[in-house]
C-alpha cells in the first residue's frame, strides 16, 4: 500500500513537460560546451545541466539521448506560416499588393501553424521562428515570433508583433509605368513623408489629451507607425545594397526608431556605419542566390562582421520559388565552412538571434531557467550527412525521427 | 577517308589550342585518390599528360616523370571533375513563346561563354557541362555540353560529335512547367499529344529522306525542327526530360518506348514512388536535391530517398545528379549527392551520381567521369572528404590544366563571391593571370 501511494505522488509531481537529454555533446551556447552532459527539463523549463557524472536524472523522467545537443534553433527572420509550400495564390499571404506601406496588417491574422513548412523546419531543430509579411513591399506588414509547435495561432506565437517588416532596393519596387515607388529615391521619399505623417499624428493625440473628441480618429497605419516612432517595435529594413543600407541608417538617424538591419549584401563596403549605428544584422541565407540586388554578395561577409564586433544572425529569408523555404541549419553550416567555425556559426542560430530577437532571456541558450527547447543530432549539426534525430519544445518532444 | 579521319582527330587539339593546352607533364602526388568505379587508395600519384591521365596508382607503382610539375597533395583528396547533366549558366534562352515546341533551337546560339556561372562552376569543381534551355516548352531546343575549360568562344568550351559538330541533346519537357495558353498545351494528356505527333511527323520525314537515298532531288525540303528530331529517333542526340511527378515520369518511359528514343530523367522528384518501373526500363535518372518540398505543385512530393531507392533495387548505375543552377549554386554540387547519401544512399553510388554515371547519360564516359589512364585529366583536389560540409575545393584541373586554385585571389572570389564577381568576365584568358604551375 505504502508503494503504491509513492508511485501514485510520484506520478502526481510529473508533468508532461518534463524531460532528460543527454549529449556525448552538449553544446549550451552560454560557456564552454560539456562533453557527456546531461539537460534536466523541469515543466518546461531548464531545471538543471551539467555533466552527467553530477547531474542526477529525477526519477521517472524520460530520458533521450543523441551525440550534440544544441539549444533548440531560431531562424531569426523567415515567411513560413504566411508563405506556404504549395505556392499557389491560395497560400501565399506574405505580400498583399493593394498599397505599398501597410504597416497595420497584423501576421497574427495570417499566420498558419500547420503549414507544412513549419512542420519541415522543426524536423530539423527550428523551435523558434520570426516570421511574417514578406520582403517585398516598402513596408509590407508585421511579424511575430512563434514556437514551431501547436495547431492554433494561440499556441504557437510568443510574440504577437515583433517588428514592422520594411524594404529597400528593387524588392520594393512596383512593377508598371506611373506606380510607386519606382526609384530608390522615391522609397525614401515614402517612407519619410508616412513617419512624418506618423508624428503628425502623434502630436494631434498628444494635444487632445484625455478629450475624446479632439481626438483624431483612428488610423491604424499610423498607429502601427507611431509605435515605431515610439521605439515600442522595431523597424526591420530589408536592405542588400550599400547604398539602400546607408539610406536605411539615414532614416534611422532621422526619426529615431529601432532599427533592424536584414539581408544587408554588401554590409561589407559599409561596416564603419553599420558598427557606428549600433545596428544588428539579419543576415541573408548565404545559400541565397547571389543576384539582382544580392549580386555582390559574399561567403566571407558574416566572417567580416565577427571581426567588426557587430551583431548579426542568419535567416532562411524568402523564396519564391523552389526551395519554398531555406533551412537556417542548412544556410548557418554554409557560414560555419567558410570561416565561421562551427561554434560562431552555432551560436550565431541560437544565442545571438535570441538577443537580436530581444528574446534571450527566455530563449536562445541551455540555462537554468531558460525554455527547455532543444535539438539533437547523430553528429557535428552542421555535417550534410548528420540527421536531426529530436526536436524538443519547453520539455515536449516535438519531431523524433531521422530528418 | 584516312586522312579525314586523322584531320578530324587533331580537331580538338586544335582548339584546345585556343585557350590554354597542357605543355607540360603534372604530378599530383600523394593524395588519398577516390577513382571511382575502383576501389580508393591513400598516398597515390596520379601523372597528367597532353591533357590526359597518363597514370594513377599508389605510390611506388607509378613513376614521376623527371620534367612533371609537382602538386603535393599530402592530406588532400583527388577525385574527377564532376560532371553536372543539368545547368542552366551561361544566361542563355532556347525556345521563345511562339511554339512549345522547337525542336531546331541550338543553345549553341544562345550561351555567354564568358558568364561568371562558369567560373563559379569550376570553383565547385564541375568540369562537364550540360546546357540546357528551360522547362516551359514540351521540347525547348538542343542543349549543348561544355568541357568547363578556359575558353573565350563558345566553340573552345563545346564537346563535338565524332562528325565534328558542337555536341548536346534534346531538351523536353511534361507536366505543370510547359502548360500554358494555345498554342501551348492546357492538360498532360494534350501535352503527350502534342509530342507524339511531332514524332510521328519526324518519322515521316526519316521516311521520305531514307526513300531519296542519297538523290538531291528526292530528298523534303530541309527542316530545321525535323532534322533535330531525326537525330534523337537516329539515338545521336538523348532526351533530357523534365518531369517531377509520378505519372509525368511514367509518360515519358512510355513514350521513349513507343518512339525508340534514348531519354535521361531530370528531376524526377517523385521516382522513389516509381522506382520499380524506372528500373524495369533501365531509364537513366539525373535526380534533383532541393533542401525542402514545394514551391510548386509538381514539386509537393520531393524527397531525397529516390537515390536510395534506385540503388536498392540493384541499379546504381541510374543514379545521377544535377544542380539546375540557379536552382542550386554550381558551387554546391557536391552537396547535393551529401544531401542524398543523409537520406540513405552509399557514398559509393553517391560519387558515382557525380562523375561517373552522369558521364554515361551524356555519352562522354569514354572521356570523363574516372581517374583512369587515357581518359581526360579533369582532376579535383579537395581539402578533405567530399561530403564534408567543412571540405573546400581547392583545386580545378580540366585537361591537365589547373583553372581554378582556391589560393589565387583572382579565383577565390569565385567560391566566395564578392564586388563585381557575378559580372560576365571582361578578360581574355590570356590575359587573367598567372595561377602558378599549370
Amino acid at each position: 500500500m505504502k508503494t503504491f501511494l509513492a508511485l501514485a505522488l510520484l506520478a502526481a509531481s510529473l508533468s508532461a513537460q518534463d524531460l532528460a537529454v543527454k549529449g556525448r555533446v552538449v553544446f549550451t551556447s552560454d560557456g564552454a560546451a560539456i562533453q557527456d552532459g546531461v539537460v534536466i527539463v523541469r515543466a518546461g523549463k531548464i531545471a538543471a545541466v551539467g555533466p552527467a557524472a553530477t547531474t542526477a536524472i529525477p526519477a521517472g523522467f524520460r530520458t533521450i539521448s543523441a551525440a550534440f545537443v544544441t539549444p533548440g534553433l531560431i531562424d531569426a527572420h523567415s515567411v513560413i506560416g504566411l508563405a506556404g509550400y504549395l505556392n499557389q495564390p491560395t497560400d501565399q499571404d506574405q505580400h498583399d499588393t493593394s498599397a505599398p506601406i501597410q504597416p497595420e496588417l497584423r501576421a497574427i491574422d495570417a499566420y498558419n501553424a500547420r503549414e507544412r513548412l513549419v512542420e519541415w523546419v522543426r524536423g530539423f531543430g527550428v523551435t523558434t521562428i520570426h516570421t511574417g509579411h514578406g520582403p517585398s513591399a516598402l513596408i509590407s506588414g508585421q511579424t511575430l515570433v512563434a514556437k514551431t509547435r501547436g495547431d492554433t495561432i494561440d499556441e504557437a506565437v510568443i510574440v504577437p508583433r515583433a517588428m514592422i517588416a520594411a524594404t529597400l532596393g528593387d524588392g520594393a519596387k512596383e512593377q508598371g509605368k506611373g506606380k510607386s515607388p519606382g526609384t530608390a529615391a522615391k522609397e525614401v521619399a515614402m517612407l519619410r513623408e508616412a513617419f512624418l505623417g506618423a508624428a503628425d499624428y502623434k502630436k494631434k493625440l498628444g494635444a487632445a489629451g484625455t478629450d475624446a473628441g479632439k481626438k483624431p480618429d483612428r488610423d491604424l497605419r499610423k498607429e502601427a507607425l507611431v509605435d515605431v516612432l515610439d521605439g515600442k517595435v522595431p523597424l526591420l529594413v530589408t536592405a542588400q545594397r550599400h547604398q539602400d543600407i546607408e539610406s536605411a541608417l539615414r532614416l534611422q538617424k532621422e526619426f529615431g526608431f529601432k532599427l533592424v538591419l536584414d539581408g544587408a549584401a554588401e554590409a561589407y563596403v559599409v561596416l564603419d556605419a553599420i558598427r557606428a549605428a549600433k545596428v544588428p544584422i539579419i543576415a541573408h541565407a548565404p545559400m541565397a542566390r547571389f543576384s539582382g540586388d544580392l549580386e555582390n554578395a559574399s561567403r566571407e561577409t558574416p566572417l567580416k562582421l565577427r571581426d567588426a564586433g557587430i551583431p548579426f544572425t542568419f535567416q532562411s529569408g524568402f523564396e519564391s520559388y523552389v526551395p519554398k523555404t531555406r533551412v537556417v541549419l542548412y544556410e548557418a553550416a554554409i557560414a560555419a565552412a567558410h570561416g565561421l567555425g562551427q561554434d560562431g556559426a552555432l551560436r550565431a542560430i541560437t544565442i545571438d538571434a535570441a538577443r537580436i530577437l530581444g528574446l534571450d532571456g527566455r530563449i536562445g541558450s541551455i540555462a537554468t531557467g531558460k525554455d527547455g527547447d532543444l535539438a539533437l543530432y547523430d553528429g557535428d549539426p552542421f555535417e550534410y550527412t548528420t540527421h536531426c534525430t529530436a526536436t524538443v519544445i519547453e520539455g515536449v518532444v516535438v519531431f523524433e525521427g531521422k530528418r | 577517308m584516312t586522312i579525314h579521319r586523322a584531320l578530324l582527330a587533331c580537331l580538338p587539339l586544335v582548339l584546345a589550342a585556343s585557350s590554354l593546352a597542357q605543355d607540360k607533364p603534372v604530378a599530383f602526388v600523394g593524395a588519398r585518390i577516390l577513382p571511382i568505379g575502383s576501389a580508393p587508395f591513400d598516398d597515390g600519384i596520379l601523372v597528367a599528360r597532353g591533357g590526359v591521365i597518363a597514370a594513377v596508382g599508389a605510390r611506388g607503382s607509378v613513376a614521376i616523370p623527371a620534367d612533371a610539375v609537382v602538386v603535393d597533395c599530402k592530406g588532400k583528396t583527388l577525385m574527377p571533375g564532376l560532371v553536372d547533366t543539368h545547368s542552366h549558366v551561361g544566361g542563355g534562352w532556347g525556345a521563345d513563346d511562339s511554339a512549345p515546341i522547337q525542336p531546331g533551337v541550338r543553345m549553341l546560339d544562345a550561351v555567354n561563354c564568358r558568364d561568371s556561372g562558369l567560373q563559379r562552376a569550376q570553383a565547385g569543381g564541375i568540369t562537364t557541362l550540360n546546357v540546357m534551355s528551360g522547362s516551359g516548352h514540351l521540347m525547348s531546343g538542343q542543349t549543348i555540353y561544355l568541357k568547363n575549360r578556359d575558353a573565350d568562344t563558345i566553340e573552345g568550351l563545346a564537346y563535338k560529335f565524332p562528325d565534328g559538330s558542337p555536341m548536346g541533346g534534346m531538351k523536353m519537357a511534361n507536366g505543370t512547367n510547359s502548360q500554358g495558353e494555345a498554342p501551348f498545351p492546357g492538360t498532360r494528356g494534350k501535352s503527350a499529344s502534342l509530342v507524339r505527333e511531332q514524332f510521328i511527323a519526324a518519322q515521316e520525314y526519316r521516311r521520305k529522306v531514307q526513300a531519296a537515298n542519297g538523290d538531291a532531288d528526292k530528298l523534303p525540303p530541309r527542316d530545321l525542327a525535323m532534322e533535330g528530331l531525326l537525330e534523337v529517333l537516329d539515338k545521336k542526340r538523348i532526351v533530357h526530360h523534365h518531369t517531377h511527378r509520378h505519372d509525368d515520369i511514367l509518360t515519358v518511359l512510355r513514350l521513349a518506348k513507343e518512339f525508340d528514343f534514348r531519354v535521361v530523367l531530370h528531376h524526377v522528384s517523385e521516382a522513389y514512388k516509381v522506382a520499380d518501373e524506372i528500373v524495369a526500363a533501365h531509364i537513366p535518372c539525373s535526380l534533383i536535391v532541393i533542401d525542402t518540398p514545394g514551391g510548386k505543385l509538381e514539386a509537393m512530393d520531393f524527397d531525397a530517398r529516390s537515390a536510395a531507392d534506385l540503388e536498392a533495387r540493384g541499379a546504381p548505375e541510374l543514379v545521377a545528379f544535377h544542380t539546375d543552377d540557379w536552382i542550386t549554386d554550381s558551387r554546391l554540387f557536391l552537396r547535393s549527392a551529401a544531401l542524398a547519401v543523409r537520406a540513405g544512399c552509399s557514398r559509393e553510388t553517391a560519387l558515382a551520381g557525380l562523375t561517373k554515371n552522369p558521364a554515361a547519360m551524356l555519352d562522354l564516359d569514354k572521356r570523363v567521369g574516372t581517374l583512369e589512364p587515357g581518359k581526360d585529366a579533369d582532376v579535383l583536389v579537395l581539402s578533405g572528404d567530399p561530403f564534408s560540409v567543412y571540405t573546400r575545393v581547392e583545386q580545378t584541373w580540366v585537361e591537365g590544366v589547373k583553372v581554378f586554385d582556391i589560393s589565387v585571389a583572382a579565383d577565390k572570389k569565385y567560391a566566395e563571391g564578392g564586388w563585381g564577381v557575378g559580372q560576365p568576365r571582361a578578360e581574355n584568358i590570356c590575359c587573367m593571370g598567372d595561377r602558378g604551375d599549370h
